[in-house]
């Protein structure tokens, strides 16, 4: 099998030039008026995929109690030693005992979901949110209201949905 | 001082001043547009923080500027190297002050016209103020003692040399019709129309001088698709690799008041100037010289777009296609230009 050589023969509308460049300029032109893909990130936030592993959350029951009992369970399955809670005796009479404190390391954290597979009461869930950077070591050890609030902020699905309302863009 | 008075005097700074503020309002104008035309046509938005939709950005970058530390590299040749981005400022704002950018009126019981000096030689002034800003490109790019500059002013020279000769050639057209090399004569001949329906713009008598001047502009100017003494993938920066600060900064406003000149150049050559076609701007009074000015404005700021939008449609140019494009089919086809214009004059009454 033989390849032949062949010579670049340019139509003679490009060999001038003026068409070609016309014709992009066109194309750029297009461009220029078309719908922008930039996100404005810190004011809307661009959504995750569905099942998206980002900051921890504590959920909560319908009357606002949260739902672990100190089984210890997540921080045992976790493989980076990063949840650490205290257990006390419940104040509710549907369970023995609730986490006085709890506390989530996030500097040690590597969002593997461990923690969420491992919780036999559904009371630990990683949440789409992904910008949880902070000024200080200290802001990013979260404790239990923290990681309470990260429910209130994704518990009804609208996380990315509010960040663009509330800016409007 | 050549039968000057105080209010002549007076008349004459405030242009000045009004040219100069105007220039550098521009300036910045461009500054933000460059970026923000650039980010539209690839579908970003650009910046748009700084103040509203961005506008205080160039003010930002211009402190930025400011506070940068000022680097004199111990190899420099000191004198050129501080000049430098001073004779590519200066000869580009001084172009401005032969175009007319808009028709004259009487105020103060005298002629005023809107043009800071009505030169007998004005074209001629204008290319010799042209090539005088390469100077500081080269003397840049050679002051610095480094390869890279010294490359891209090396560049700069050719290519200058290259298509100066096509940009004179191109509007020796122009001449040969207007017969005067005075811009405010170039505009006056230009009222009026052609074939009645069209305005009697030069683009119309004379396209091919037209884009013949339009592609060495962008040469001259050092814009994309020529700006080959800047390369940065081949030559770091090009002539200003070893400045920084307020220094680099000036070759970049150098650059776009370069940029701003050449538009309004090339509307006064070859759109009719502040020419409102089919409009007798005379007839209309003060109204008819804000028009004037407008009309000003909106072909220049055309250009401007023009090589805003060209400099991020189309890739750079090689240095031997350059080279090509500015002796083997520019220079030649201006010469043609020149030809079928005389043969035109020669035969039409």
């Amino acid at each position: 099998m033989s390849v032949k050589p062949v010579a670049y023969q340019p139509h003679w509308s490009d060999r001038f030039y003026l068409f070609a460049v016309l014709k992009g300029m066109v194309i750029t032109l297009k461009h220029f008026f078309k719908k922008k893909y930039t996100v404005q990130y810190p004011e809307v936030k661009w959504p995750v995929p569905k099942g998206h592993r980002g900051a921890i959350r504590l959920n909560k029951d319908e009357q606002g109690r949260m739902l672990c009992v100190a089984c210890e369970m997540c921080s045992t399955a976790c493989p980076a030693k990063c949840i650490t809670m205290k257990a006390a005796v419940s104040p509710w009479p549907d369970r023995e005992k609730y986490p006085l404190t709890f506390e989530i390391n996030m500097l040690r954290c590597i969002l593997c979901g461990m923690c969420q597979e491992a919780c036999p009461e559904k009371a630990i869930e990683l949440t789409e949110i992904y910008d949880f950077s902070a000024y200080t070591r200290q802001d990013l050890i979260w404790d239990r209201e923290r990681l309470l609030k990260n429910y209130d902020l994704t518990c009804d699905g609208r996380y990315f949905e509010r960040s663009r309302e509330e800016t409007g863009l | 001082m050549f039968g000057m008075d105080w209010i002549d005097l007076g008349i004459l700074l405030t242009k000045v001043m009004l040219v100069i503020a105007v220039n550098f309002l521009i300036l910045m104008i461009m500054e933000l547009a460059e970026r923000r035309v650039s980010a539209f046509m690839q579908d970003r938005v650009g910046p748009n923080r700084v103040g509203p939709f961005g506008l205080l950005q160039p003010v930002a970058d211009g402190i930025k500027f400011l506070f940068k530390e000022e680097i004199t590299p111990s190899q420099v040749e000191r004198t050129l190297y501080w000049l430098a981005p001073a004779l590519v400022l200066v000869p580009a704002l001084l172009t401005f002050s032969v175009i007319p950018f808009g028709m004259s009126f009487s105020a103060f019981g005298r002629e005023i016209t809107l043009q800071i000096a009505d030169l007998q030689v004005g074209l001629l002034f204008i290319f010799a103020l042209v090539s005088l800003a390469v100077y500081g490109t080269v003397l840049g790019g050679w002051a610095a003692n480094s390869k890279y500059p010294l490359l891209g002013g090396l560049r700069a020279s050719s290519q200058m040399i290259s298509y100066e000769l096509s940009i004179g050639m191109s509007i020796i057209g122009v001449l040969m019709l207007v017969g005067s090399l005075r811009l405010s004569e170039v505009v006056a001949y230009q009222t009026g129309s052609l074939f009645t329906i069209l305005p009697r713009w030069n683009i119309f008598t004379q396209p091919l001088g037209f884009l013949i001047f339009l592609i060495a502009s962008f040469a001259e100017t050092n814009r994309l698709p020529f700006d080959l003494p800047e390369t940065e993938p081949e030559l770091v920066g090009g002539y200003h690799t070893e400045y920084s600060s307020m220094k680099f900064a000036m070759f970049f406003m150098g650059e776009y008041i370069a940029l701003i000149t050449t538009s309004a150049l090339l509307t006064t050559l070859f759109l009719g100037g502040w020419d409102v076609p089919w409009v007798d701007e005379a007839a209309l009074g003060s109204w008819g010289v804000l028009l004037s000015l407008a009309a000003f404005a909106v072909k220049t700021g055309f250009f401007l777009f023009l090589f805003l939008w060209v400099r991020w449609t189309l890739p750079r140019f090689r240095f031997d296609q350059l080279m090509h494009l500015g002796w083997k089919v520019l220079l030649p086809l201006a010469i043609v230009n020149i030809l079928a214009t005389g043969l035109f004059l020669y035969l039409a009454p």
